[in-house]
């Protein structure tokens, strides 16, 4: 009886995640809407760029396209049913879909961001471990002497560090790029070419947000090693390792997984910086590409769809938090 | 006032922090009278090694003194770290003040609104605001106080919930004060001390998100800022390692002197300061 009630809890909780999602997507839309208005100019020539490549008759044709000469509530109409068949318009330079162009480089972001995640996670949950055990041991002040530089050094700086040691200095890592140029390898080989490639550029991103789980971890660790559970286990006399393993460190752990879904946007936001120092081809250097051509329909279709991917993760998080920790409030 | 000063002081690592910090703001403020010929001119030969004659820290790609640019470097980032904070300041009270001190159906959706704000990849809507405004001085402004505000609006937020059903309020709704008056006169002095520390800690990280759009070339065109340094000399890197480290070191200090200041705010006026 509890526990389908807790079932239903549950799926009532997951349901509201789903339509916070949704809402979030109807929301970076409208925000899109008005971004194209906030420039200078008529919507067409924000959409054409404003270099002067567009011709006379291409802005006329984005004109009709996008129903400008017609009410605001119309071309906003139009404008969501686009973006709802998946119409991000036009990249200017590249003459494709914005849409193709981003889903071509989407899997370069996702390979280095996934490893950039796991390596985070995995090192900030032994650190912090470990600096939990003592407490004010030099290997605790060592994790908090490092999280503080790291939050003070500006990410592509220390991504172009990392190449100025390794890679000019040393000589032992690739600089850029996610392969060797004309090397045409295949199979493993090929693996171990990217992965090669990808230990910078992902070591640079992973390193930044290790250190803040590593913090989150101490805290959690010293926080649940306190509660009333642990004492109860200790007394019943299991090991000290098992207190530590399965009682500790699973507890102190599942706020982690809330810590990564908030995590998420400022991670798209430190991709695109270190995808830009080591010229690694993914949505950020396309980013920045599309800056620098001002093409801005591709530069609002990354933001669009970096958007709802991050919502995305964070519904996936939730829902995992929400199985992790059956005492999870799901009032909310 | 004075307690709250020798509270503030009594960190080394405070003291410290002010006095890089202090030395810095002379550095920009007297910028313009120690080098009048500006940061953008050609003084030698490129991608000259520091020591050189007159070049006490080399110089860039194009040949100009890599010690002029850091100094004008530091005018660009104390400017936007410091207005842009202040406008985030403005933002995050007034929505964080409204919501807390009607609660109810105002507090939900402002802070959904809030929410919404911190779940999208802040730094890409950055790109395209600034690109979309052009890259100026304003709109990197305008720019980082637009993805900065929910901090400082969660903070007041959670402070006016609290205040609000305080004596002192009550006191001054029965008098009739309007509620004008009581958000702004009567609580938010009150509020004030955490708000303070979320300010003081977002300066830095707005330094920090400034140098990565002049980074990727969306700072201002006009000004030399120690982001656009770095992006300028990347080619530069593999021969001349002090074009792109010094930049660097120079934003490092000054974010960590104000992290510094900023810890030593947050227990001189935090709830364990405050007792």
């Amino acid at each position: 009886m509890k526990h389908e009630k807790n079932r239903v809890n549950r799926l009532a909780y997951i349901a509201r995640r789903l339509l916070r999602t949704v809402l979030v997507t109807v929301a970076v839309v409208l925000v899109s809407f008005f971004l194209i208005r906030l420039a200078p100019g008529d919507a067409a020539t924000v959409m054409a760029g404003q270099s002067g490549y567009a011709d006379e008759a291409f802005i006329n044709s984005l004109r009709a396209e996008y129903g400008l000469d017609r009410p605001l509530p119309v071309q906003l109409w139009k404008y969501v049913a686009a973006v709802a068949r998946g119409d991000l318009g036009m990249s200017y330079e590249r003459r494709q879909p914005v849409l193709d162009v981003i889903v071509a480089r989407l899997p370069n972001t996702l390979l280095l961001d996934a490893f950039a995640l796991v390596v985070a996670m995995a090192g900030g949950i032994v650190l912090g471990a470990l600096a939990a055990r003592r407490p004010g041991s030099a290997g605790d002040a060592g994790v908090t002497v490092l999280a503080m530089l790291f939050y003070a050094v500006p990410q592509f700086w220390l991504g172009m560090m990392a190449v100025l040691v390794f890679s000019v200095w040393l000589a032992v890592l690739p600089p850029f790029g996610i392969e060797t140029m004309g090397a045409d390898h295949t199979g493993l080989a090929r693996i171990a070419d990217v992965a090669q490639h990808m230990i910078l550029p992902g070591m640079t991103l992973a390193l930044y947000y290790m250190a803040s789980y590593a913090r989150l971890t101490r805290t959690q660790m010293i926080e649940v090693a306190d509660q009333e559970f642990v004492k109860t286990a200790r007394a019943k006399g299991i090991a000290e390792r098992q207190v530590a393993r399965r009682h500790i460190l699973r507890n102190a752990l599942t706020p982690l997984i809330t810590y990564a879904g908030l995590q998420a946007s400022i991670l798209v936001g430190g991709t695109v910086l270190v995808e830009n120092v080591f010229s690694w081809p993914g949505i950020g250097t396309l980013a920045y590409e599309a800056v620098t051509a001002r093409d801005n329909p591709l530069l609002l279709g990354i933001f669009i769809v970096t958007a709802i991917l991050v919502s995305l993760f964070n519904l996936v998080t939730d829902i995992a938090y929400s199985i992790a920790d059956p005492r999870v409030e799901l009032g909310r | 006032m004075k307690e709250f000063l020798s509270r503030l002081l009594v960190r080394p690592q405070t003291l410290i922090g002010l006095a890089v910090f202090a030395a810095i703001v002379v550095v920009a403020l007297g910028a313009p009278l120690l080098f009048p010929k500006g940061p953008f001119t050609i003084v030698g030969m490129p991608l000259l090694a520091p020591g050189s004659p007159g070049l006490p820290a080399g110089s860039d790609v194009l040949g100009r003194s890599m010690l002029v640019g850091l100094a004008y470097g530091a005018r660009v980032s104390l400017l936007v770290g410091i207005s842009s904070t202040c406008c985030a300041v403005g933002i995050g009270v007034l929505l964080g003040a409204v919501a807390g001190y009607y609660g109810g159906v105002v507090d939900d959706l402002l802070m959904r609104f809030t929410e919404f704000f911190q779940i999208i990849p802040a730094f890409v809507l950055l790109m395209v605001l600034v690109a979309f405004l052009q890259p100026s001085l304003f709109s990197t402004v305008i720019g980082i106080a637009l993805i900065t505000w929910p901090q400082v609006a969660r903070v007041a937020r959670g402070e006016f919930l609290v205040l609000r059903s305080r004596e002192f309020v009550q006191a001054a709704q029965l008098l009739g004060e309007s509620d004008l008056h009581i958000i702004f006169r009567q609580i938010l002095p009150n509020a004030l001390p955490p708000i303070v520390v979320v300010g003081s800690m977002m300066v830095g990280s707005a330094i920090l998100t400034e140098s990565a759009l002049a980074f990727l070339g969306l700072g201002d065109p006009g000004l030399m800022s120690w982001g656009s340094m770095i992006g300028a000399s990347r080619s530069a890197m593999w021969v001349a390692w002090w074009t792109t480290v010094l930049p660097g070191l120079a934003i490092m200090v000054t974010v960590l002197a104000l992290n510094f200041i900023g810890d030593g705010l947050n227990e001189a006026l935090g709830p364990r300061g405050r007792q």
